[in-house]
């Protein structure tokens, strides 16, 4: 389990974390919603040791992840940020296998190579594995890292935005799939979030953040709720049930 | 098999290379003159085309090499102030000079990009370009105190005729900083997809890029000492092998190293032969063809 102590960051005078608190539920999608500044990106990359905290701590599976090494957490817990953009020329296949670098650095195993086919195979990337990912549209692109991530195989995968840049289809395919990973794998999702709608269709648990400290952090079902959202994100925003799944207009 | 057909060119180039030229061809010739020569332009080309390929990782560029960072004018500066200040010392400690101001260099270069917000491909190693300047201009001041201007002039003209045996050696300094390269080209492929990349597949990223530092700088002032400065090899031949096989330094590593040694040694053999019997410096063979070659790099990436 990924546990965050009051954690708190800030740059300069500005104060984008204070005293955050949180425990992500195994097996499920957490969504970090907010307004832009609110902290959630900066939480996500503190959560993935890319950024350092000022205060506070993050523990992963019991254990401080200062105290973990490089390669072992690496093996545990991956994240994929919205501008890890590559500008090498590699081929789809060769930007997954190095999913497996925290595991076998130079030379792949039997198994890395069957974790990496199985990858490429759950994103549907066949027909592309040796097309180059500086040829490919954005939502191939985005399916390439993501089968990077899927074949490090780690307990916790963060993502950041996963969804900027994707039209509708492939936003709602990469939902799926993160819903898939979840439920057939078992992994432990964080992700941050812009539209309240997919966040509200497909995870389990919802963080609201509000400059820089966590506003509500319940069941998706109990925070995407008029009072609750208006309170987050400071607009008339309006819910209604569409086939049993909560529908939020913000159109007013 | 690419890696094959390379070897097999570079192996043919090499034997060219032992025999053109103008004296009558005998053994004490071949071992004092033509086999050191053709060993230093082997290594000299494997060098600085492994070295661009480090540098284009570390910086995430393509346009950065030893010629557009500065590196090359900081080994001459290096030579430099070993000149000026103790002249009468032996070779290892010119090495040491030339390696410590490439070093620093270096360091301080990639300081600059990484406070540069604006990371433009073509920006990057313009601010290398002015560095370099500044680093030239201050040696070039010091050069004209000491009255020592046309030494330094013929340090940054790359020229292989003056090589012979006992005076060549310190080039091989080049080779261990090779082997690492090659043992560690996968890392440097996870560095070359950045920093936050790096640390999610669990990679040191700062230990790699001092592992990278070190190569470039020990290969550069070892062949800026034997031969002098050698432009553009570390931009087109990595840019070229990436543009026909990809950025997989696994894979292209072998082809870059071979394919900088065959470049090198045709360039060398076309020197020795266009003004026969003189020999026009390889450093303006390299610079007239490297010119051109990188010139259609860049309109056909527009």
């Amino acid at each position: 389990m990924i546990e965050v102590k009051d954690i708190s960051k800030h740059y300069g005078r500005k104060v984008v974390l204070d005293g955050v608190d949180l425990q992500f539920p195994i097996g499920k999608i957490t969504s970090l919603i907010g307004s832009n500044g609110a902290g959630k990106s900066t939480l996500l990359s503190i959560v993935s040791r890319l950024l350092a905290q000022d205060g506070g701590v993050v523990m992963v599976d019991g254990k401080n992840v200062t105290d973990y090494k490089n390669k072992v957490l690496a093996q545990r817990l991956s994240i994929l940020k919205q501008s890890n953009h590559v500008r090498l020329k590699l081929t789809v296949r060769e930007l997954v296998s190095f999913g497996r670098f925290p595991y076998s650095q130079d030379k792949l195993t039997d198994e890395d190579n069957e974790k990496v086919d199985r990858a490429i195979h759950f994103l549907d990337l066949e027909d592309i594995k040796d097309a180059y990912i500086d040829e490919l549209s954005g939502g191939q692109k985005q399916r390439a890292y993501m089968a990077m991530v899927v074949a490090q195989d780690t307990d916790y995968v963060l993502l950041d935005e996963p969804l900027n840049n994707l039209d509708m289809k492939h936003s709602v395919q990469t939902m799926k799939t993160l819903r898939r990973l979840a439920d057939e794998w078992k992994k432990t999702i964080i992700i941050v979030l812009h539209d309240i709608n997919f966040a509200s269709h497909y995870s389990d648990y919802i963080v609201a953040l509000k400059d820089g400290k966590v506003k509500y952090c319940d069941t998706t079902d109990n925070i995407i709720n008029e009072k609750v959202l208006e309170d987050v994100f400071d607009i008339k925003i309006s819910v209604t049930e569409f086939n049993s799944k909560k529908v939020c207009n913000y159109f007013m | 098999m690419r890696t094959l057909i390379l070897t097999l060119v570079l192996l043919v180039c090499a034997v060219v290379s032992l025999f053109v030229g103008v004296a009558d061809i005998s053994m004490a010739l071949i071992s004092i003159s033509r086999i050191p020569r053709t060993v230093a332009l082997i290594l000299a080309g494997v060098g600085m085309s492994i070295s661009g390929v480090i540098m284009q990782q570390m910086t995430q560029n393509k346009f950065v090499a030893p010629t557009t960072a500065g590196t090359l004018e900081a080994a001459k500066m290096g030579l430099l102030i070993f000149l000026i200040f103790i002249p009468t010392a032996g070779a290892a400690l010119k090495m040491l000079f030339a390696f410590l101001f490439t070093f620093i260099a270096s360091l301080i270069f990639l300081a600059i990009v990484r406070k540069i917000r604006y990371r433009n491909v073509v920006f990057v190693p313009l601010v290398g370009l002015m560095f370099g300047g500044i680093i030239g201009s201050i040696s070039t001041f010091f050069a004209v105190r000491m009255n020592i201007v046309q030494d330094t002039n013929a340090w940054m003209m790359g020229d292989f005729s003056g090589i012979l045996q006992g005076r060549y050696e310190l080039i091989y300094l080049s080779l261990p900083a090779i082997i690492i390269t090659y043992l560690y080209a996968n890392k440097f492929t996870v560095v070359g997809m950045g920093e936050d990349f790096s640390r999610n597949l669990g990679l040191n990223y700062r230990a790699i890029m001092n592992i990278g530092l070190f190569c470039v700088s020990l290969t550069v002032s070892a062949v800026v000492i034997t031969a002098g400065a050698i432009p553009f090899l570390g931009l087109i031949v990595p840019n070229v092998v990436s543009l026909l096989f990809g950025d997989n330094l696994k894979k292209t590593l072998p082809l870059v190293a071979l394919s900088g040694a065959i470049f090198l040694l045709l360039c060398d053999i076309v020197g020795r032969i266009v003004i026969y019997p003189y020999e026009v410096p390889i450093g303006v063979t390299v610079s007239i063809i490297g010119a051109i070659i990188f010139l259609i790099l860049i309109i056909r990436k527009r």
